[in-house]
């Protein structure tokens, strides 16, 4: 369904704000680098050439919080860094999404110990979990489709402040 | 046992009458607390174990007396030595002392205050002692073996209810 098609010769496109609003949020959605383990090693492959995530919108990562709407995070989270994780979380700009990418972020994995944070949903909300350890790209790359999802079907009068 | 570090434990064993044993040509000599800074200095200066590689703990629960080892490896590069320090720290239900090693090796600042965060041991007339490794509102000591193993109960199907009932879930 290309843009020319809804066109015409009219130089009109007729559509709703939200999809809109949805459709150019999923379609520039810059993470954030989180990469604590070895699940960075997969997102970057995700990134990079042979995956290539930008098909899906997602240019570039970024370094800094503040220019970033997704917070993968990529590995095990120990609970010094916890608070740090929180910390980035809250400065990222709204509307912000968490993915949480592999077993340790999701819910501790083989870490059952006192060192390791026993899922990061226990931090931040998480959107979407992905399985694996690690998940290979195309499994990283589903749950930002699956994330894209979640994120047309978003209202407004949901999103407003309560 | 090397021939040259038999002259180096028998002069310890004169000085401070230290126990020895032995172990796939690794030796280790058993100082008393009192002992183990003198000790150390003279195994620096006179024997020439300038560098201290590695200092740890073992615990040996639930033996209470000694409860802790603690485990000074000196290597002497010059003479292409090593030798293990062994310190037996029993617990009678108080916290374990231990005199710090840092007067005679500097080394030894950060490695005991990692034993202080693992296992609650203190080192008597350490200079900074803070926890280095473990957040600030940790508690309890975890490489002691009374440690509980596992973090949380694993969920599956049968219990996930009761379970996903008492998890701290993140609020938005």
């Amino acid at each position: 369904m290309g843009v020319e098609q809804k066109l015409g010769n009219m130089g009109i496109v007729t559509t709703k704000l939200e999809e809109l609003v949805n459709w150019s949020r999923t379609n520039a959605m810059w993470p954030m680098l989180f990469g604590l383990a070895c699940c960075a090693i997969e997102m970057m492959a995700a990134q990079a050439a042979h995956y290539d995530m930008s098909r899906f919108g997602m240019e570039l990562m970024r370094a800094s919080p503040r220019q970033s709407d997704l917070m993968i995070v990529a590995g095990r989270v120990s609970r010094k860094m916890a608070p740090v994780l929180r910390r980035l979380y809250d400065q990222m700009p709204e509307p912000k999404w968490v993915l949480a990418m592999g077993d340790c972020a999701s819910c501790g994995g083989v870490f059952n110990n006192y060192a390791i944070l026993q899922g990061v949903d226990e931090v931040v909300p998480v959107d979407v979990f992905v399985a694996g350890c690690p998940p290979r790209p195309e499994a990283l790359i589903h749950g930002v489709v699956t994330l894209y999802e979640k994120v047309r079907g978003e209202r407004f009068k949901d999103l407003a402040v309560k | 046992m090397d021939k040259k570090l038999e002259k180096i434990v028998q002069t310890l064993q004169e000085r401070f009458g230290v126990t020895t044993d032995e172990f796939r040509d690794e030796v280790h000599v058993f100082v008393k607390a009192d002992h183990l800074v003198e000790a150390l200095i003279l195994l620096r200066d006179k024997y020439d174990f300038e560098l201290l590689s590695a200092m740890t703990a073992s615990d040996y629960w639930p033996r209470t007396s000694p409860r802790f080892h603690v485990i000074y490896q000196l290597t002497s590069l010059a003479k292409n030595l090593s030798v293990q320090l062994r310190v037996p720290v029993p617990v009678g239900g108080d916290q374990p002392r231990v005199p710090s090693a840092t007067r005679a090796y500097e080394v030894a600042n950060w490695r005991e205050r990692e034993l202080m965060d693992m296992f609650g041991i203190e080192f008597e007339g350490h200079p900074d002692p803070r926890r280095l490794l473990l957040p600030e509102d940790q508690e309890g000591h975890p490489l002691r073996k009374d440690f509980p193993l596992g973090y949380e109960e694993p969920q599956f199907t049968f219990n996930y209810e009761e379970i996903d009932l008492r998890k701290p879930y993140a609020k938005e």
